[in-house]
């Protein structure tokens, strides 16, 4: 066998292996997608046929939900706390992360270890005084109650300072000798620069948002408060084996940032991969 | 008059720098720095009947944790949980990685298509592997003529939670090895083949060294991460399964006592019990860093 003819039989076992891998991890979708247009009866009749619904794609599984659960209020409240999460860490973290990147101030080491300290406490610490201060405020079931913990972010900081740090020092020293302040240097120069690592941040805190079950499930009880995250697990309680309309809800959770993903692909990678195993 | 103009341009700098810090440190004063401390009063506390008041009781929730076997339990699954799913996780995208590793059709097809869990709600997950595991109707017992009770067995329950979290988390753990593996220089492979070195061989004395940072980044947000592992199985299992008790997280522990019972004080030793495990794990892990992870 020619050294060709070898190369591409390995190559060839490598996309078997790789086709084979794909397959697992897309059946589960397609089979939640094809379970939800299933009438119930349809749904537990066991036939390796039908793959496919077979009497008519029944597009009420998703109406029912829709309606039973009010989806239209789900996302508003999901898409709402999202935008007002990703702009308050980005706001703070960006000029944390500057100052901690570029100026001199006095403390800076202590502030700083602050920062780290913070990114190394497992969450879960916070959890019962956060909901004690949401409680004692009465602002349960509101926004302000689903924004609260992420309204800073640590973690945010330290991706925006190592941005900040990784520009050269020449850039600034040359605005200001122009005779730039020190807030113009930072609006103007140094931030449109740092747009790659805010993108990460963003979609990292966005998907952290979005993920997020236990936040939600403690302040935010009420339904039509609440997120989609949470929203799911009311929803299998309601329609416990009823899994074409569970089906058609877990497809409404997980379309919109699906799509957002495939569009946005590289800087969705990129954004995880910056925050390593913390999802 | 120099020293002074420099003086004054520093002031303005330090006072910036205090100023731009400043929304960001008072939220964490109010968001992490105090809670901390609250949750470690809180676990010395006994909490009043409906969630109201606090009695100081001294370290008497750390004494009936110790007798609580229900901890040890959950503990227990969580550590089985994270024994399991890391080494799986680790190994399968180690081999993807290793494999993407190179130019080839579709690549970055397979890469879109192995990263689509991560952008999915846990959630919304956990309700479809529920449907692929059911007994009578579910897809994988009809693919493979079974009658296995995945998540109805004590015994089986653990290992389809695994299941779901392998095949959540393999992707994201491909891209970070993917990373790591880019970053290791071609001319040593060539220079080992020239010296007649197998594949094998290469692997085990080129990839595994240098990956080795990464590997170790992973393995500890992994165990991390699985410790505080609490979605999957409460969105998967019944509470009345006969299987929940074998897949009952510690971290479920500490939600339910904290915010189903209103047990607060219990429910902060309990935490505070947890952090203290994974500080000694991370110490250990710390310790283990010069053995095995070779920096350059």
């Amino acid at each position: 066998m020619g050294w060709r003819a070898k190369q591409r039989l390995t190559s060839g076992t490598i996309h078997l292996f790789l086709i084979l891998g794909s397959l697992v991890m897309i059946t589960p979708f397609a089979w939640m997608v094809l379970t939800a247009f299933k009438s119930r009866s349809e749904s537990i009749s066991v036939n390796p046929f039908y793959i496919f619904p077979g009497n008519g794609w029944h597009f009420e599984n998703f109406i029912e939900v829709w309606n039973s659960y009010n989806f239209l209020i789900l996302y508003k409240n999901t898409l709402i706390m999202i935008f007002l999460r990703v702009l308050c860490a980005c706001l703070t973290a960006t000029l944390a992360g500057y100052a901690f990147g570029r100026l001199k101030f006095p403390f800076k080491k202590f502030f700083f270890a602050l920062i780290l300290v913070q990114m190394m406490v497992p969450g879960q610490i916070f959890i019962i005084p956060q909901y004690l201060i949401v409680s004692k405020l009465h602002m349960m079931n509101t926004q302000f109650a689903l924004l609260l913990p992420g309204a800073v972010t640590a973690f945010g900081t330290y991706l925006c300072k190592q941005g900040y740090q990784s520009l050269p020092v020449s850039l600034e020293e040359a605005a200001e000798l122009d005779g730039a302040s020190i807030t113009q240097r930072f609006l103007f120069i140094m931030l449109p620069l740092t747009r790659s690592s805010l993108v990460s941040l963003g979609i990292f805190t966005a998907l952290f948002a979005y993920k997020d079950l236990m936040w939600p499930m403690i302040v935010c009880p009420k339904t039509q408060c609440t997120t989609l995250t949470a929203a799911l697990s009311r929803l299998q309680g309601q329609f416990t084996s009823n899994y074409p309309q569970l089906m058609a809800g877990a497809v409404m959770a997980v379309i919109p940032m699906l799509i957002l993903y495939l569009i946005f692909q590289k800087q969705f990678v990129e954004g995880i991969a910056t925050s390593g195993g913390k999802l | 008059m120099k020293k002074k103009k420099m003086t004054a341009k520093a002031r303005k700098e330090a006072v910036t720098g205090l100023l731009f810090i400043t929304p960001t440190i008072i939220g964490l004063l109010i968001l992490n720095y105090y809670p901390i401390f609250e949750t470690v009063y809180q676990s010395l506390c006994r909490t009043g009947d409906f969630g109201i008041g606090n009695t100081f009781i001294g370290l008497e929730n750390f004494v009936r944790l110790f007798q609580d076997k229900e901890v040890f339990r959950t503990l227990w699954n969580s550590v089985k949980y994270a024994a399991l799913s890391l080494p799986l996780t680790i190994a399968i995208s180690l081999v993807l990685a290793v494999l993407l590793n190179r130019k080839m059709h579709m690549r970055g097809l397979y890469r879109t298509i192995f990263f689509l869990p991560m952008v999915c709600a846990p959630a919304a997950v956990a309700m479809v592997w529920k449907w692929m595991f059911n007994q009578d109707y579910g897809l994988l017992n009809h693919i493979f003529h079974a009658k296995i009770n995945w998540v109805t067995d004590p015994k089986i329950a653990l290992i389809a939670i695994v299941i779901v979290g392998v095949w959540s988390s393999i992707g994201n753990n491909m891209i970070l090895l993917l990373g790591g593996l880019q970053d290791i220089p071609r001319d040593y492979y060539e220079a080992a083949s020239v010296d007649g070195s197998s594949g094998v061989h290469c692997f085990l004395h080129i990839t595994i060294p240098l990956l080795s940072p990464m590997l170790f980044f992973i393995i500890q947000t992994g165990i991390m991460g699985a410790l505080q592992l609490f979605d999957l199985p409460f969105m998967i299992m019944d509470e009345s399964s006969r299987a929940w008790p074998s897949v009952k997280t510690i971290t479920y522990l500490f939600y339910e006592y904290a915010f189903v019972k209103s047990e607060r004080g219990y429910g902060a030793a309990i935490i505070m019990f947890l952090i203290c495990i994974i500080s000694i794990l991370t110490y250990l892990l710390q310790k283990s860093e010069a053995k095995w992870v070779h920096y350059d």
